[in-house]
């Protein structure tokens, strides 16, 4: 049976949303904040997913332990905006078993 | 006043196929693009990344694409004005749109489709709070004319090619150039990467990596930026700071054209022609929405050929005209070039 892990995201206005998201379709972090639209079209995801625009940029709130980040969005993470410790791309992030329970926080847009 | 048939605002793999299916129904084109080259994202966000979903491509990079497109329609000569952004648009007496970009170039067709993708590209601004105040005064997103900055004392700040780039270049022009990048890496290409090292050896130019500018000083004009480095908070005098972090693209000023917007997006008629509420005015690719909308380029390039179609009926719409296909009537361009298929040859058997 396909496992569907339970995520607590903020939205950028401070709602905390809980939503499920399926762990063998390859979803990241990004796409599962718009399948459930908690940010509007066009502000988050822009490029597509490529690690080279930020506008996923979220802060990591519980102590799950995350796959290390790829030269590419350290880089790009280097050049975002609102950049705090835990700071991570959502379209880096991938819904596996493990991350069940997730709390995130969206960075503000910009 | 530049004239065509369909004027198209967005230069991005939409809009140049519009060009291609415009020019098999003899209608001229136009693009406007505020970037200063071709292809939209493709050129500007991701030249060098592979599409897998061109079809009968099974891989293509994004910048081959675009040069793919750009030969694709050169035999019907489109024209363009880029660099600039479309501003306004306006319905004049005799039924033609005039659209004027931000430079006050004036443009003039019975016919409008954006393909403006998720907008126009803008830079990406730095959250300090007083950073407004000096646009103009000592901070610019674009470097238009190098020699402003001969002889002055210039912070960049990046990590990308573009600030490896300019700082570079700069390095000849200004009195002296400082680079500030957050970390000690930067994914530029390498070859400037290693000329950047070999100049901070030279002492043409200065690094402060990790480092972040954070404020920004002076009475008028820039002064001089205050940079957080791991140890302290340092100010480095200045005449200007040149904050380059990219582009990303904001719809803009499309939005107050009377359109009907939906999710960052222009709502279109997608069961007939993806014309907007205004008629004449259609939008397609990335940046119009419907049901089932998804935001991919050969979705973009089924929209263009309907809108054509739809585009032809609109000016000629006494005209009667059957979709032909090229493989049987070729590609007549507007530069005199014609394509088509070779003739059978006829061999008869004894």
């Amino acid at each position: 049976m396909t496992q569907e892990i339970t995520l607590f995201i903020t939205d950028r206005d401070g709602k905390t949303h809980q939503v499920s998201a399926p762990t063998d379709m390859n979803m990241n972090l990004m796409e599962v904040v718009r399948a459930y639209e908690l940010a509007p079209e066009g502000t988050i995801g822009v490029c597509g997913g490529m690690a080279m625009c930020a506008s996923c940029q979220s802060y990591i709130n519980s102590s799950h332990l995350l796959p290390k980040q790829s030269a590419d969005e350290l880089a790009m993470l280097a050049e975002a905006f609102h950049v705090q410790e835990n700071s991570r791309l959502g379209c880096q992030l991938f819904m596996t078993p493990d991350l069940d329970g997730l709390n995130v926080t969206l960075a503000p847009e910009s | 006043m530049i004239k065509s048939d369909i004027l198209i605002i967005g230069a991005g793999p939409t809009g140049l196929f519009t060009v291609f299916e415009a020019g098999l129904l003899k209608l001229k084109c136009h693009l406007i693009d505020a970037l200063p080259q071709p292809g939209g994202q493709c050129s500007e966000i991701y030249p060098k990344k592979p599409i897998y979903d061109i079809p009968a491509y099974p891989e293509i990079l994004a910048g081959d694409l675009t040069e793919r497109l750009m030969e694709q329609i050169a035999p019907f000569s489109p024209g363009f004005t880029l660099g600039e952004r479309a501003e306004t648009l306006e319905k004049l007496e005799d039924g033609t749109f005039l659209v004027t970009t931000d430079h006050g170039t004036q443009h003039c067709a019975p016919v409008v489709a954006i393909a403006g993708g998720l907008g126009s590209f803008e830079p990406r601004k730095p959250p300090i709070d007083n950073l407004a105040q000096y646009e103009g005064n000592g901070v610019a997103y674009f470097i238009k004319n190098p020699e402003q900055y001969r002889n002055q004392h210039v912070v960049l700040a990046g990590g990308g090619d573009s600030a490896l780039d300019w700082s570079i270049f700069l390095s000849d022009v200004a009195a002296s150039v400082t680079l500030v990048h957050r970390r000690n890496e930067f994914r530029g290409a390498l070859d400037s990467v290693e000329k950047v090292q070999e100049l901070k050896n030279q002492g043409k130019i200065s690094l402060v990596t990790p480092g972040e500018v954070v404020g920004l000083v002076g009475e008028g004009s820039l002064s001089a930026v205050q940079v957080q480095t791991e140890r302290d908070l340092m100010s480095l005098k200045c005449d200007a700071f040149i904050p380059l972090f990219g582009l990303a693209p904001k719809l803009g000023p499309i939005a107050n054209w009377g359109l009907e917007i939906e999710k960052n997006a222009i709502k279109v008629d997608n069961s007939l022609d993806y014309q907007t509420n205004i008629p004449g005015v259609y939008a397609i690719g990335d940046v119009n929405t419907y049901p089932g909308k998804l935001k991919l380029i050969l979705c973009g390039f089924h929209e263009a050929t309907l809108m054509c179609q739809s585009a032809y009926k609109r000016i000629y719409p006494d005209r009667r005209y059957v979709m032909k296909y090229t493989t049987v009537g070729g590609v007549e361009g507007f530069d005199g070039t014609k394509k088509e298929a070779p003739k059978a040859v006829i061999k008869s058997i004894d």
